[in-house]
């Protein structure tokens, strides 16, 4: 089978099905149906967002491998760029509507706050993916050096998701949950590695 | 707080309504505490709904919407999710109800909800600080908790006043997480809880507590963080050694005994310097001792509020 490219309709429904939860957030905020706390729900549904299509990205890979359909490969930009901008709007909704541009509070959270330098520490090295995100950058930066860089994903996720088990007050689960998963893909990566080497 | 901000602000923003209406409230302390209840024309406005009471302490800062006081609220009893106690809080059986007073006191006994209705009812409108840094204002219905204290009599070695909540697993979808140890315990100082300022809420808005509140008796102790302020008591004992609080027990370098809110000591996670009020959209400063330092402070002369937070 010839490989597909360009934005072919499998690839228009993923972003269109990436753009489903921020529509949703805008009705709600429009029905005024974003709760009490709507500040707090914006915040934490644009982050869950953004860590759900990172875990859903890390697992492409091994879906595609053990299904055997390589061409869901594909999928991984898409889905990494549109992680990318849940994350961003994650990080601008704590500066502008969160914290109101309090630089000091925002500066000493990111020293002070574990949860905080994590969350941090992920985005800044997410930008980088995302900016080599495109075949000219693939083409720069060579296969190898790409498939390098991008290995940072690696180190993002548990980033994110210790970002999110930090925050989270009492009821671990679901941090808990994506743990799991994380550590599972992550793992048969690993498990794969190993099997090669051999 | 004001002095760290102060070089930012204009005078209209200075012009400090923090100030203004805690000067409100200072005056109403000293008519209510000070000179007696009675013949304070002012305070005297009957609430209306199904509870009478009698307003004796308020802000004039505008109470949160009842719909999120009833709406979002911590009561892990009914799931960690502060949508979930408005759902489920309901199969909360809250009659018959009595709450047990016994330890180091000259009368134990056991009174009955019903009885304590009967009584003088107060109205208090108190700032209440989640330690998650949101807040709201809730005009409560209740109790000073010293006179229920009093009718036990307490003996001269009794130092602190320890709280439990009911524990109903049948009726509490959320006590089979063992997130916390149940059943909920928490505990005062017998001084804070002699404190003007501690309540025993009955009820809010001018009516019954709604379950998911607490009913049908809770503590509020406004100048500490929420969870301080325990739901469903049906215990109260008098301890002469500082009593275990369920906080404290999960995670005791995060949560204090004390946990008076301190805009100047965090929360080892996150910062307690400001807060949302819920309902605005700017955060806004939090203040010492929730702003009732004028009402608390002397509770705590001398101590390092930084090694008991």
């Amino acid at each position: 089978m010839k490989a597909k490219r360009g934005f072919t309709p499998d690839i228009a429904l993923i972003c269109g099905l990436c753009l489903l939860p921020v529509l949703w957030l805008v009705w709600r905020f429009f029905q005024n149906d974003l709760g009490v706390n709507p500040i707090e729900t914006v915040v934490r549904q644009l982050g869950v967002w953004g860590l759900r299509l990172l875990v859903l990205g890390l697992a492409l890979t091994p879906l595609a491998r053990l299904l055997r359909q390589g061409w869901l490969i594909r999928w991984r930009r898409p889905i990494g760029l549109f992680a990318f901008g849940y994350v961003t709007l994650h990080l601008l909704s704590y500066v502008v509507i969160d914290q109101y541009f309090d630089w000091a509070q925002i500066w000493s959270d990111i020293l002070k706050r574990p949860y905080i330098t994590f969350g941090m520490a992920a985005f800044v090295l997410l930008i980088q993916l995302a900016l080599t995100s495109f075949n000219a950058a693939i083409r720069r930066l060579g296969g190898v050096g790409w498939r390098n860089l991008h290995r940072l994903i690696y180190v993002i996720v548990p980033l994110g998701a210790l970002h999110y088990f930090l925050l989270v007050k009492a009821d671990k689960t679901m941090p808990m949950v994506y743990a799991a998963i994380i550590a599972v893909l992550l793992g048969w990566r690993v498990w794969e590695w190993a099997r090669k080497k051999v | 707080m004001l002095i760290r901000h102060a070089p930012d602000l204009t005078e209209n923003d200075v012009t400090p309504k923090d100030i203004y209406v805690r000067r409100r409230e200072i005056m109403a302390a000293g008519i209510g505490f000070g000179l007696g209840l009675a013949g304070t024309a002012a305070q005297a406005a009957q609430v209306t709904g199904k509870l009478s009471a009698r307003r004796t302490f308020w802000t004039n800062e505008t109470p949160t919407d009842l719909e999120a006081v009833t709406g979002y609220n911590n009561f892990y009893e009914f799931g960690t999710d502060k949508l979930e106690p408005v759902k489920y809080a309901s199969a909360l059986t809250t009659r018959p109800w009595t709450v047990k007073l016994d330890g180091d006191c000259a009368k134990p006994q056991t009174v009955d909800i019903e009885t304590l209705l009967k009584g003088a009812l107060e109205e208090r409108i108190y700032r209440l600080r989640c330690v998650e840094g949101w807040s709201m204002v809730i005009p409560w219905i209740g109790i000073p908790l010293a006179e229920v204290i009093k009718r036990a009599e307490p003996l001269s070695k009794a130092k602190y006043v320890a709280f439990e909540t009911a524990l109903r697993p049948k009726e509490m979808r959320g006590v089979s997480d063992r997130i916390l140890q149940w059943p909920y315990v928490e505990g005062l100082r017998m001084d804070e809880a002699m404190n003007p300022l501690a309540l025993l809420a009955v009820g809010l808005y001018g009516d019954l507590l709604p379950n998911q509140n607490g009913a049908p008796i809770r503590l509020v102790v406004p100048w500490k963080y929420g969870f301080k302020s325990i739901k469903s008591i049906v215990r109260i004992s008098f301890t002469t050694r500082e009593p275990p609080t369920s906080w404290n027990r999960y995670a005791p370098r995060e949560y204090g005994f004390y946990s008076n809110v301190n805009p100047q000591v965090d929360h080892p996670r996150w910062s307690q310097a400001s807060e949302r009020r819920i309902g605005e959209f700017k955060r806004r400063p939090t203040l010492m001792f929730n702003g009732y330092a004028d009402n608390v402070a002397h509770l705590y002369a001398g101590m390092d509020l930084k090694k008991y937070y």
